[in-house]
Order: structure tokens, then C-alpha cells, then sequence
């Protein structure tokens, strides 16, 4: 921990800085130390004159490897208190930093729920013991996610909690959400909604349209998020409070927040890698690993989310990672629990938005790091001497084919399952501690 | 013949019209003193009901054994899924058995198409949510064939709760298949709005069924009352029921069919119920034929 | 490779003396019903009937009856099943059954007619009228009447051609590979 560790010859990018150009990075004592940008160009020979090859030093070689601020999902679930047989906090940030985050941010739906300092106290404290990454956790903004009365949420910042979410449940009382909404002015943490009409999502299981016909499936029609957006949009103004939406998933969704933040309302949204990746047809066949909520919707959707993406409507891509214990996900599709567990294939599915063309790849990492930062008031995210060494090393272009046999996460419910992606983590730095991730996949 | 019928979807043009050409052989059988054939002899089937059903699984039975297939009922009530066996385990130790056939009714979209890849045996949709119930639509299309010498450029008007009906979707996809033109009518709530492709759809029923040559009708379930999609069963008899002055509009040898059970009042009169039009009762025997049609064709 | 063995002359005059072979061993028409199996058999049960009624001026009933609900080889089938038309319109109870086929083989044919005519009812007599017998029987199954003995090898196979349904009439041996 203590030795500096020169990583040398990659592409350095942080959006933070504007910085995208070869160089080196030094890191000392768990802090980024020392940063040179030698050009523009990959450097032909080996650059060891400026290195210092002293004992006590470490050098990693990122040559034709990105080098990047490790990216932080402000959306995912770790399931831990009371689900360990989904998911615990170190098998998740292990996932995590395989995926190539090190920060991730654990929503409050576990049992008990994270909804006073207490629990969110344990969550910390797991963390720190036994977590791979630095852990922020999300905590409810209702005491049990009821959605009527508010949690402690002032006690559970001083804990450190960083934003508050009934994710899994909207908050259905407009009431409640208006003065949720107003109670984040006295502090600096934001809101997250999960926004879901529940009268109108009924007893859905997919995206209602001609597929969920075909197949006979209770459907969730877009108005349902829609309707909900609306709502907190509204609320937003009105009260001034720090509202940000999770998991965008509709065309009408996306124009009603570009309409907000044209009229100057301070909003911020997130999507996820498999509403601009997949659409409702991965559910064909009765598939249960393409349930998920917000559901998978059209095509229209689809490009519909990369262009918010484009034009900056939505701010962030997190994950949503979502494990569920392989037993839950054989049965039949009305009672399988939504989810995907998609920590370790988001960095890979939202590269091909830089292949595409949607998103440079710096505009990409604000999205992964920088972004998601901001909005939570925490500092990472960024490559800026003295910042917290938490630093990604990418091999852009190696291919890797979806086995969920060999993800670190205890969820094995993907839809991706036999893709081919390219993007793999190759040494992921977190808090200035190594992880080699080539060498955890050679010994399985 | 694929190994299973999950899907009406999944059967070609060609393989329905062998299928109901057999059942129509079938019949036959049905006619005869002794009402059995050794032509099954020796199999298992197995009748996994997990929705109540006393029709559709009196049905399937009689085909069975008129088949000779050795038939075991798994009364799901009684057994370890109430126990909190999984789906998955019951099948599991229902094949363990030894078997050749399951024939499955459950309440969930899906089930039997999860079942059919995880079981050797020849698996039979007889229900599954509101997704389908293939056998039903090929004993509705023998019928109409029996009746009017061929299913091809029939107008046949489906009338009532749409948007629930496995009934119907399987007979929208079968019929059009079969190259007969399908209506669905019925009010807006009850009717899906990405409606299958090639209907025409009709919340008027006067002009759902003027002309038509088939007029289907739903069973209403009473539970969707309270659940907002109509406000009562006197303003929907009124405004979609079929009574004997609106059975005028149809051709006047429309055929009136019914998947059974029927809400006399309800969605149809009692008297349409009972007129010479009506084929309800031949549809259940040639229920019978058919299950016994689709039990032979498939390997088992 | 084909090889024609009989033709539509041939094939006449054996069909008159079976007619007249059946009337001789059961000393006249009456109690007689003929059934043909399908498909080979039923043309040739109607013709044996108008040469009986030709002879004896006795009409005597013609039914056909489909066996494929009987076979002992449903679970070896390959292709879609065809179950063809099974009409016996009278009651066969206490009748002598002349059964009419195309060709005697193996015999297994003949047993799940035997099968099939039980589950009708009671009959006095069975008898067997076949056009061909070529031979390979795996049943202790024989025929009362047999129009021509024809041995074959195992991988030959006989066609017998009817203008009912071809556009010649003719038997054929087809050799095998």
C-alpha cells in the first residue's frame, strides 16, 4: 500500500480535467500522487528513462490500455443484511471490481430495511471489513419503504449515507414525496426515484405492447413511469427540492426530463446498460432473465435513451445491478423476482456507445465516474492529484464472451448470456489497494 | 410433429389440417359400441391441473383412455406444491415416474413452454394464464369444419373478454392460419390495444357480427366487474351480450359457439344458448376427438 | 428396377375364381359380408362383391376398416399419421367375414385387422382373400384364398396398381437395393 506504484504508457482519461492523452500516473500512499501526459500518441519504445526502477516500487505497464478514474455505480443492490443467499457486500464488490467500479452505492431494499443509522452503520462497517471497493450506501427516504413516513435521513448522512431511495417501490403518496422533496434543502444529499404508478404497472410482468400479447403476459404499459416522472418533475418545482430519476427507461420519459431541464428545473437522470442494449423481444421464449423493472421496452425507447445519453438529458448509466439466487429464477415467469445482474457486463455494453458513436468515451466515463460523483457530493471519480487512488485499467479491445459461470457475483441471471463484448478490467485500484483482475480470472 | 403442442403457434397449416382430419376419424370411434382403441396402449399420461377444471380434464381423460393410455390425475391441491415444492421439483418427480405424456393447466402465462424444455415427455398445453389453449381452438376449428365443410374465407367473430382470453388467442392465431378472417369485438377495456396481427377489431357488436358465419363468445368473468373494466353485467349484456335479435345480424346459418362455461344472461341469452344455430355441445364431443388427435400425433 | 407380373387380364381372371372359390367353400352367399383393409384391400372387396352378385344375384355387404389404430409399430413411425376411413355398415355379429387385402407379408396387418373386427362385435367365421402372397410371414397367419404365390427376397417389394386409383392396371415386383 505504501509503495508507489507507476503505472506507465497507457491513455490516460479523466473528464474531470479534460484530460485524454499518454502518460503516466504515480500512486503513493492510496492517493493519486503524480500525473504526466507525454502526448498524444502511444509512445514507440518503452518509456524507462523517467521511471525509477528502485526497489520498493511497483510499475504496471498500461500500454494500449485505457487508464481511467474507477466508475462509480450510484445504482445497485447488494442485498446484504437479510439476502446473503443473493448476494453479500464482499461477493458484490468483488462483481464491482471486476466490472470496474470502485465505488458503488447499495440501495436500501434489504431486510431489515436501510432506514435508520443503525442498519446503515452495519452496512459500513461490512464495507470495510470485507468490501473490495469503498461502499456509499443509499438509504430509504421512508421509514420500511412504506412510503409514509420519512426515515431519519439527517442521522443516517452523519453515518454516511449519500442519497435516499425507496428503490423498488415508488413513493405512491404525492405527499410524502413533496415533503421529502423539501426536506432535502436543508442538506446536501438528493433524492433518487424510483418512479412507478403501481396502480397503473398493476400486476404487470413486461412492457405491455404487441409482444406481451403475443405472449399471453400481463403488461406494464410506458405510462407508468411516465406518469410518475411527471409527478416528481412537478413536485421538483415546486418545492426546489434535489430530485434525481433512476433507471430511465422510455421515449416519453426522456422527453419530459429534457423538457424539465430546458425550463431550468435542477433534475438529473440515470439509465441502464440494458435499456440501450436489449428491447422487449429478449423476453421471447418466456425468458425470466429479461424480467426486470422498469421493464425492456421497443426499439423506439431504445433510441430514444441513446439520444438522451447523447444530448445529456440522462446524466448517469448505472447499473441496476440486481442478483437473485438461480432457484428464483426458474419459475414460472409471473412470480420470478425482476432483476439483472449486470455489474460485471456494464462497462463492456456501454462501450459499444463509443464504438457506435453515441457517446465519445470521455463523455462516457462523465457518465460512469465523474457525473455520478457530483451528483452524490463524493470525491472520486476523478484522476486530480491528492484524489483517492481509484483507478481502472482497461483492455478496450480484448473480447470476452457473457458466462455467467465465471461472474464473481452470486447472480447468475443475465439475458446476455453467450454475447460476445469487448472491454474487460485488467488491474483495478481501489483506495491505492491492487486488484490484478487477469490473474483472479487465470485462477478461476 | 414436434414433441410437445405448448404453442398453437408452433404448428404449421399443414399439421393443423392433419390434426383435425383425424379427430374427425376419431369421431368415429366415439360412435361405436366398443369406444376404444389399443393404439396408445401401454403409455402414461399425466394430468397436471393446476388450475380447477372439470370439463377440460374430464375431456382430456376420456380421450386418454379411449386412447388406452394408462391415466394418472395429480390433484395439485393435495400434493407438495401447497407444501412449497417448486414447479420444477413437481415435474421433476412426476417424470421419475416413468412417463410418457403431461398434459398441463396452470394459472401463469409460460408454464408449459418452461415445462416442454425440461422434460423428455410429450408435453400438452391445456391452459396457461391467459396466453393459450390450442386444443380448444382445434376442436373450434373441427367444428367449423363439420359444419361448414371448411374453415378457409370464414368471417368469424370472436365477442367479449379479449384482452384475458387464452380461448382467443389461440383461435386468432389458428384461424387466420387456416385461412379464415377474424373479428374481435368487444368494449375498449376488455380488448388489448397492440391487438394480434391481421383481426379487425369492433367495440360496436352490431357491426362485430353482421354477416359473420362464426359468432364466438366469451365467458365473462364476473371478478372484472370489480376490477373496472365494465360497470355491470345489465349494461354489458345490453351493449355486447348476443341475444336472439342481435344473432339476426349474423349470416342467417351462423353458427353460435361457446368454449364453455357459459353465463347464461350474461354474454349470451338463454335462449341463443338452446336455438338450432347453437354448437356448443358439439364442440364438447369433438373436444374429446381432438385431445385424442394431438395425444396420438405427438411422439409421447 | 422393375418387373411387371401381372397384368389387368391376369389380375381379372384370378379375382373370378376367388369369387367363385368363396361361394364354393361356404356353399353360397348368405352370412357372407366382405371387408376390405385399407387401402390395398377395399377396391378389391367391392370387386369381389359385383362378381358374387354377377354369379349368385346376391348383394353382399362391403364395409372397409382403417388399421392404423391397431398397429404394433406406432412408436417407430416416422412421418405424420394417416388414419383412413373405417365404415362397416352392418352388424357383424354371427357373420362369416371374408377380410380382403392387396398383399399378405408378415402377417401383422392381418392381426390388428383381427384386433379391429373384434372390438365390432362377434363374428361366426373369419376368413383371409388376398391378391398376393409373397411370402416372410412372422405370424402364424395364413390366407383362405390367394389369388398368385409369389416369393420375393426380403428387400423386394410388391406393388399392386388398381385403376380405381393408377392409371394402369398391373402387379409389380420392385427390386430392392
Amino acid at each position: 500500500m505504501d509503495k508507489r506504484t507507476h503505472i506507465i504508457n497507457g491513455r490516460l482519461i479523466d473528464p474531470s480535467q479534460g484530460i485524454d492523452g499518454y502518460g503516466d500516473l504515480v500512486i503513493e500512499d492510496g492517493k493519486i500522487a503524480e500525473m504526466s501526459i507525454k502526448g498524444a500518441e502511444t509512445p514507440r519504445k518503452k518509456q524507462s528513462a523517467s521511471v525509477a526502477n528502485t526497489g520498493g516500487e511497483r510499475i504496471i505497464d498500461a500500454r494500449g490500455m485505457l487508464v481511467i478514474p474507477g466508475l462509480v455505480d450510484m445504482h445497485t443492490h447488494l442485498r446484504e443484511p437479510g439476502f446473503e443467499y443473493k448476494e453479500t457486500i464482499k461477493t458484490g464488490t468483488m462483481a464491482g471490481i471486476r466490472g470496474g467500479f470502485t465505488s458503488l452505492c447499495p440501495m436500501p431494499n434489504t431486510n431489515p430495511v436501510n432506514d435508520n443509522p443503525t442498519v446503515a452503520a452495519f452496512v459500513i462497517k461490512k464495507a470495510m471489513a470485507e468490501g473490495y471497493c469503498s461502499v456509499f450506501p443509499i438509504g430509504a427516504i421512508t421509514k420500511g419503504q412504506q412510503g409514509q413516513e420519512l426515515a431519519e435521513m439527517g442521522l443516517m448522512q452523519e453515518i454516511g449515507c449519500v442519497a435516499y431511495s425507496d428503490d423498488g417501490r415508488p413513493v405512491m403518496n404525492s405527499l410524502v414525496m413533496r415533503r421529502a422533496l423539501e426536506y432535502t434543502k436543508a442538506f446536501t444529499f438528493p433524492l433518487i426515484a424510483h418512479c412507478e404508478d403501481l396502480s397503473l404497472s398493476d400486476d404487470g410482468v413486461m412492457n405491455e405492447g404487441p409482444i406481451s400479447t403475443h405472449l399471453g403476459l400481463k403488461g406494464v404499459p410506458a405510462a407508468a413511469e411516465e406518469v410518475m416522472i411527471s409527478r416528481d418533475i412537478m413536485l421538483a418545482k415546486l418545492t426546489g427540492g434535489r430530485l434525481h430519476i433512476a433507471h430511465v427507461s422510455t421515449r416519453g420519459s426522456v422527453e419530459l426530463i429534457r423538457r424539465a431541464k430546458s425550463e431550468g428545473i435542477p433534475i438529473t437522470a440515470e439509465t441502464c446498460p440494458h435499456y440501450f442494449s436489449i428491447t422487449e423481444r429478449a423476453v421471447l421464449g418466456f425468458d425470466t432473465n429479461a424480467k426486470v423493472n422498469p421493464p425492456l421496452r421497443t426499439d423506439v425507447d431504445l433510441a430514444a435513451i441513446k439520444e438522451g445519453l447523447k444530448d445529456g438529458t440522462i446524466d448517469v448509466i448505472a447499473t441496476d445491478h440486481a442478483p437473485h439466487h438461480a432457484d428464483e429464477k426458474i419459475l414460472e415467469f409471473d412470480l420470478a423476482p425482476s432483476g439483472i445482474s449486470g455489474i460485471e457486463t456494464a462497462l463492456a455494453l456501454s462501450l459499444r456507445l463509443v464504438a457506435e458513436g453515441v457517446l465519445t468515451i470521455n463523455q462516457l466515463l462523465e457518465k460512469m465516474a465523474f457525473n455520478p460523483s457530483r451528483i452524490l457530493g463524493i470525491e472520486r471519480g476523478t484522476l486530480k492529484i491528492g484524489a483517492v487512488a481509484d483507478v481502472v485499467i482497461i483492455d478496450a479491445e480484448k473480447e470476452f464472451i457473457v458466462n455467467p459461470d465465471n461472474f464473481a457475483s452470486k447472480g447468475k441471471n443475465t439475458p446476455f448470456i453467450g454475447w460476445t463484448l469487448k472491454g474487460v478490467s485488467s488491474v483495478v485500484i481501489s483506495k491505492g489497494r491492487i486488484y490484478d483482475i487477469a490473474e483472479w480470472k487465470a485462477n478461476g | 410433429m414436434p414433441k410437445d403442442l405448448v404453442s398453437i403457434k408452433d404448428i404449421s397449416k399443414e399439421e393443423t389440417e392433419a390434426i383435425i382430419d383425424i379427430a374427425l376419424s376419431f369421431k368415429d370411434v366415439l360412435r361405436r359400441d366398443i369406444k376404444k382403441v389399443p393404439a396408445l396402449r401401454g403409455k402414461t399420461v399425466v394430468n397436471l391441473f393446476f388450475e380447477p377444471s372439470t370439463r377440460t380434464k374430464t375431456s382430456f381423460e376420456l380421450a386418454e383412455k379411449r386412447l388406452s393410455l394408462d391415466v394418472i390425475n395429480f390433484a395439485v391441491s393435495s400434493s407438495s406444491v401447497v407444501k412449497g415444492e417448486s414447479l420444477l421439483d413437481t415435474v421433476r418427480t412426476i417424470e421419475s415416474y416413468g412417463i410418457d405424456y403431461l398434459v398441463i393447466r396452470h394459472a401463469s402465462s409460460g408454464v408449459p413452454h418452461f415445462i416442454a424444455r425440461q422434460t423428455r415427455a410429450s408435453v400438452v398445453n391445456a391452459g396457461d394464464g391467459i396466453n393459450e389453449h390450442p386444443t380448444q381452438a382445434l376442436l373450434d376449428a373441427v367444428t367449423m369444419q363439420e359444419k361448414k365443410g371448411g374453415v378457409k374465407g370464414l368471417e368469424v367473430a370472436i365477442v367479449g373478454d379479449i384482452l384475458h382470453s387464452r380461448v382467443a388467442r389461440s383461435n386468432v392465431d389458428c384461424l387466420t392460419k387456416l385461412g379464415a378472417s377474424v373479428r374481435l369485438v368487444g368494449p375498449p377495456t376488455l380488448i388489448p390495444l397492440s391487438p394480434p396481427a391481421g383481426v379487425k377489431v369492433f367495440y360496436d357488436v352490431d357491426e362485430g357480427i353482421r354477416g359473420a358465419d362464426v359468432v364466438m363468445m366469451l365467458r365473462i368473468q364476473l371478478e372484472r366487474q370489480g376490477k373496472s373494466f365494465f360497470p355491470s353485467t345489465k349494461e354489458f349484456f345490453k351493449y355486447w351480450g348476443l341475444s336472439a335479435e342481435r344473432l339476426l345480424l349474423a349470416d342467417k346459418d351462423a353458427l353460435v359457439m361457446h368454449p364453455g362455461p357459459m353465463n347464461r344472461g350474461i354474454e349470451i341469452a338463454s335462449d341463443v344458448a338452446d336455438c338450432p344455430q347453437s354448437v356448443i355441445l358439439e364442440q364438447v364431443t369433438n373436444g374429446i376427438a381432438v385431445r385424442m388427435a394431438v395425444i396420438y400425433m405427438l411422439q409421447g | 428396377m422393375n418387373k411387371e407380373l401381372l397384368n389387368k387380364q391376369d389380375i381379372e381372371r384370378i379375382l373370378s375364381r376367388i369369387a367363385h372359390e368363396i361361394i364354393e367353400k361356404n356353399k353360397g352367399p348368405e352370412k357372407l359380408c366382405l371387408v376390405g383393409i385399407q387401402r390395398g384391400g377395399v377396391h378389391i372387396a367391392h370387386r369381389l362383391a359385383t362378381r358374387i352378385d354377377t354369379i349368385e344375384h346376391v348383394n353382399v355387404p362391403v364395409g372397409s376398416l382403417d388399421i392404423s389404430l391397431y398397429r404394433d409399430d406406432i412408436s417407430r413411425r416416422k412421418k405424420l399419421p394417416i388414419v383412413r376411413k373405417t365404415d362397416i355398415p352392418f352388424d357383424i355379429s354371427e357373420k362369416v367375414i371374408i377380410l380382403v387385402d392387396d398383399v399378405l407379408f408378415t402377417g401383422r396387418s392381418i392381426r390388428a385387422a383381427l384386433d379391429a373386427l373384434m372390438d365390432f362385435g362377434r363374428p361366426a367365421q373369419i376368413q383371409l382373400a388376398v391378391l398376393i402372397d409373397r411370402g416372410h410371414r412372422e405370424l402364424p397367419i395364413r390366407a383362405d384364398y390367394v389369388g398368385k404365390n409369389i416369393p420375393t427376397a426380403r428387400s423386394e417389394n410388391i406393388e399392386v396398381q388398381l385403376e380405381e386409383e393408377s392409371a394402369e392396371e398391373k402387379v409389380v415386383l420392385i427390386s430392392g437395393e
